[in-house]
């Protein structure tokens, strides 16, 4: 069967689950924080039935002081770099443990979730390794707040080009960042993985229904999610769902699947909102002049461009 | 430095250290981060059309489903850090965020 | 059939038998990336399990690091697990080491000890578990095939056990033992599985009782933390001992924490580690023989230090040699000697220790330097600082 047409119960807003969170109150996230409300979305999906590995950054502090954690479901950290690798082997775990009988005939969806540093960065090696190994019940989810927001915001290959941030300072020779963001979700596709996606908490049920569909389909599946982080964007707390929006009104984050191979955009976005307007709210790219936001709205265009090629050009699973 | 004059307090002692430094479930429910809020929200009922944006995008997951009688959310301030999401989503706008009195 | 269910001692090399005896331990995953001189231990483990021998997952990981890390996590998950790496691989994989006997998880690990960079070398030293001593694994060295298999299973047992629940390195010589084709009594599969049950753990991933496993230690517990950790690997001693007890009653081999040959009314006492131990003996039976009243006291487990096992297995002796397979870059001593000495410090009636520095990368340890280093450290010997025997200078 192809991935497409794996079915799985879809939420919808009459159905959605309304219970107690899996992700308790009292975690130490910043105030408004969209990368903990991302988490809180995913774990709400996914219910009780499965387990979670993280990679060292904000979530995993935030959620795991001890003797105290957040988590309702069983959860493992053991480093930075490494939640893939981890992840497999809790995949690896179970698997061995099913087919002796020692754990029920059912598949148990592992879910690495790292930060852009633990994925772009330092864990790359390790999630493309275990994408390539194709573990059938592992879900990687980077939360991508496109900065090392747990060690005090330093850039990393997913920080925005122009944003300042405390290792790309802007300043009379710098504009900030001076890379353009690198693409994890065509990295993870280049794996020819059943699943790729990229989602926000302010699109909270496609977000969901995402990680759904994810645990629904036997192999690996790789879920880029877009992470407001107030502090580290230098922007007022209220502000992280609302910025969420602009970055898909603005085209800067579209939403779209990678399915077998096959680019679905969900949101087309015919009559975007200028760039500048998405980048006006963060204090990290106050110091741009015009010219800088025009070069930066022409990538986006460019970006989006290919996009829709793509999505125009494979009619179809690829694999 | 003799062991008298040292003072400090243990978190926990070495033999109460849980075999793998491992927490039970949802324990950070014993950590209130209530007085972190600078600002709280208050929600006019009157307004409220019981959509569940604020239960939803709630990064602290403070707000609680009164149920379909009572047709609100309530939010738990022993957590509610007053970030305001919730007063900035609400498509009615019926929640201020109300500055805390020191 | 399988090479396993002879019960006659069978000629195989030592990296193979060290896989059946994996087999043997009926281990669940198997998380491994290959390097030399370890790579005949994963790849007949490929075999085992590609021939339905082994009923196991095998994870091909992308490198050493990422093999430490899935062995964190499938140990976590509750499957009994295996790893083997050696030198790089260890250096690489190290920062997660460290993190599993916090995490007390069981993991058990044979490490074909070679030589680290640089420069780049592939032969035998004990440079690479050295780089990782500090780490809180239960540590052993074997000396020859027999230990090796026989200690590949017991050290699942005493990994396991729930009094120990930690993980666990086996030590043993790159090449001049990984390599080497010796006779091999394989334990019976039915007495294995009496000797080492099935692995179960309550602290685990378990969806019906959840945990957090991989906490935040900020300063108000980390000590304690840390402390708990050594107290637990302390504490493993008597279990180890019970465990290789148990494993002599039903398979009749005798190990000790530390071994002892000819100490009787020894006036110089060799300390070694290893294979090479081997070469000591037989270098000890040609000084006997000459009058020499020389012995050799071999040090098993190495962490935890045996201490009370290691004082008394010397005791009386004039002069100890310690061999070091290891340099510690800026100090005069190298690992085993210095720890020994320290040892030693309080004692009344210490001997004079004299440290020697041999087979470093594979350099050959032939028998005469067992003799030289034996008269070195009977004579006055360099009390205070290593001597390398057979440098150029």
């Amino acid at each position: 069967m192809k991935s497409a047409e794996v079915q799985f119960e879809k939420i919808t807003a009459k159905t959605f689950p309304k219970g107690p969170d899996t992700l308790a109150s009292g975690h130490r996230a910043c105030q408004g924080c969209g990368e903990v409300l991302a988490l809180r979305l995913l774990l709400k999906a996914l219910g009780r039935d499965f387990m979670a590995v993280s990679a060292t950054g904000c979530m995993e502090v935030c959620t795991g002081p001890f003797p105290q954690s957040a988590w309702e479901i069983p959860w493992l950290h053991v480093a930075f770099e490494n939640a893939g690798a981890v992840a497999s082997g809790v995949d690896a775990g179970n698997t061995i443990l099913r087919r002796k009988g020692k754990l029920p005939d059912k598949r148990i969806p592992v879910v690495a979730i790292a930060g852009d540093g633990g994925t772009a960065d330092i864990g790359l090696q390790s999630l493309s390794g275990a994408l390539e190994r194709y573990h059938e019940n592992f879900i990687y989810v980077c939360l991508d707040n496109e900065a090392y927001m747990n060690t005090g915001i330093q850039r990393s290959s997913a920080t925005p080009f122009g944003a300042s941030t405390t290792t790309s300072p802007a300043g009379k020779m710098s504009k900030g960042q001076n890379t353009w963001k690198k693409n994890m979700p065509a990295i993870a596709a280049a794996h020819n993985i059943p699943y790729v996606a990229t989602a926000t908490p302010a699109h909270h049920l496609d977000l969901m229904n995402k990680i759904r569909r994810a645990a629904a389909i036997p192999g690996p599946a790789y879920i880029h999610v877009y992470a407001p982080c107030p502090t580290g964007w230098k922007m007022k707390a209220e502000l992280s769902v609302e910025s969420a929006k602009l970055a898909v009104k603005s085209r800067v984050f579209p939403l779209y699947e990678i399915i077998d191979g096959q680019y679905i955009i969900n949101q087309k976005v015919d009559n975007p909102i200028p760039v500048a307007d998405y980048l006006k709210a963060q204090g990290r790219f106050r110091h741009l002049a015009e010219e800088d936001i025009a070069m930066i709205q022409q990538r986006v265009n460019r970006d989006y461009e290919h996009l829709l090629k793509m999505a125009e050009t494979f009619q179809g699973p690829l694999f | 430095m003799t062991k008298k004059n040292i003072t400090m307090e243990a978190s926990m002692k070495v033999g109460d250290i849980p075999l793998g430094f491992t927490a039970q479930p949802g324990t950070t429910r014993n950590f209130k981060t209530g007085d972190w809020r600078s600002a709280r929200p208050v929600l006019d009922r009157d307004k409220c059309i019981y959509c569940g944006f604020c239960y939803i995008y709630c990064p602290d997951g403070v707000y609680q489903d009164m149920g379909a009688e009572e047709k609100y959310y309530k939010a738990d301030l022993d957590y509610c850090k007053g970030c305001g999401v919730c007063a900035h989503e609400c498509p009615k706008k019926c929640i201020q965020m109300v500055v805390e009195e020191v | 059939m399988s090479v396993t269910d002879s019960t006659k001692p069978v000629g195989i090399e030592v990296s193979l038998a060290i896989a059946e005896a994996v087999k043997l331990a009926e281990a669940e995953v198997i998380a491994a990336y290959p390097i030399t001189p370890q790579t005949h231990i994963v790849e007949h483990l490929s075999d085992l399990v590609a021939d339905g021998e082994l009923n196991a997952e095998y994870v091909p990981v992308e490198s050493e690091h990422s093999a430490m890390s899935a062995c964190m996590g499938s140990s976590a998950a509750g499957a009994r697990t295996f790893t083997a790496t050696s030198s790089q691989g260890l250096m690489l994989m190290s920062e997660i080491v460290f993190i599993a006997p916090l995490l007390r998880l069981p993991i058990v690990m044979a490490v074909a000890n070679r030589a680290i960079s640089g420069p780049i070398n592939i032969w035998n030293d004990h440079s690479d578990i050295m780089a990782v001593r500090d780490c809180g694994w239960i540590q052993m060295f074997v000396e020859n095939g027999q230990e090796a298999t026989d200690m590949t299973i017991i050290s699942f047992r005493i990994a396991e056990d729930k009094n120990v629940m930690m993980p666990f390195i086996l030590n043993l010589d790159g090449f001049t033992l990984s390599h080497f084709i010796e006779p091999i009594t394989f334990p019976p599969q039915n007495l294995v599985k009496k000797y080492l049950p099935a692995y179960e753990t309550s602290h685990k991933m378990d969806l019906n009782k959840p945990i957090s496993i991989g906490l935040l230690g900020a300063p108000d517990v980390y000590t304690e933390a840390r402390k708990a950790t050594d107290d637990a690997l302390v504490a493993s001693k008597p279990h180890i001992v019970k465990a290789l007890d148990e494993f002599e009653k039903m398979f009749g081999r005798k190990y000790n924490l530390v071994e002892k040959y000819r100490t009787e009314d020894a006036e110089t006492i060799i300390v070694t580690m290893g294979s090479i131990s081997e070469t000591a003996m037989t270098a000890i039976d040609e000084m006997r023989e000459a009058g020499e009243k020389v012995g050799l006291v071999r040090i098993r487990l190495w962490r935890p230090f045996p201490v009370e096992e290691f004082r008394e297995a010397i005791r009386g002796c004039k002069n100890l040699a310690v061999v070091d397979r290891h340099i510690i870059m800026g100090f005069p001593e190298g690992p085993v000697a210095t720890e020994i000495r320290a040892l030693m410090y309080h004692e009344e009636n210490r001997p004079k220790i004299t440290n020697f520095v041999l087979g470093l990368g594979g350099r050959d340890v032939p028998r005469d330097h067992f003799k030289y280093i034996a008269d070195r450290a009977k004579a006055e010997g360099r009390q205070g600082h290593y001597e390398i025997v057979g440098v150029f200078e």
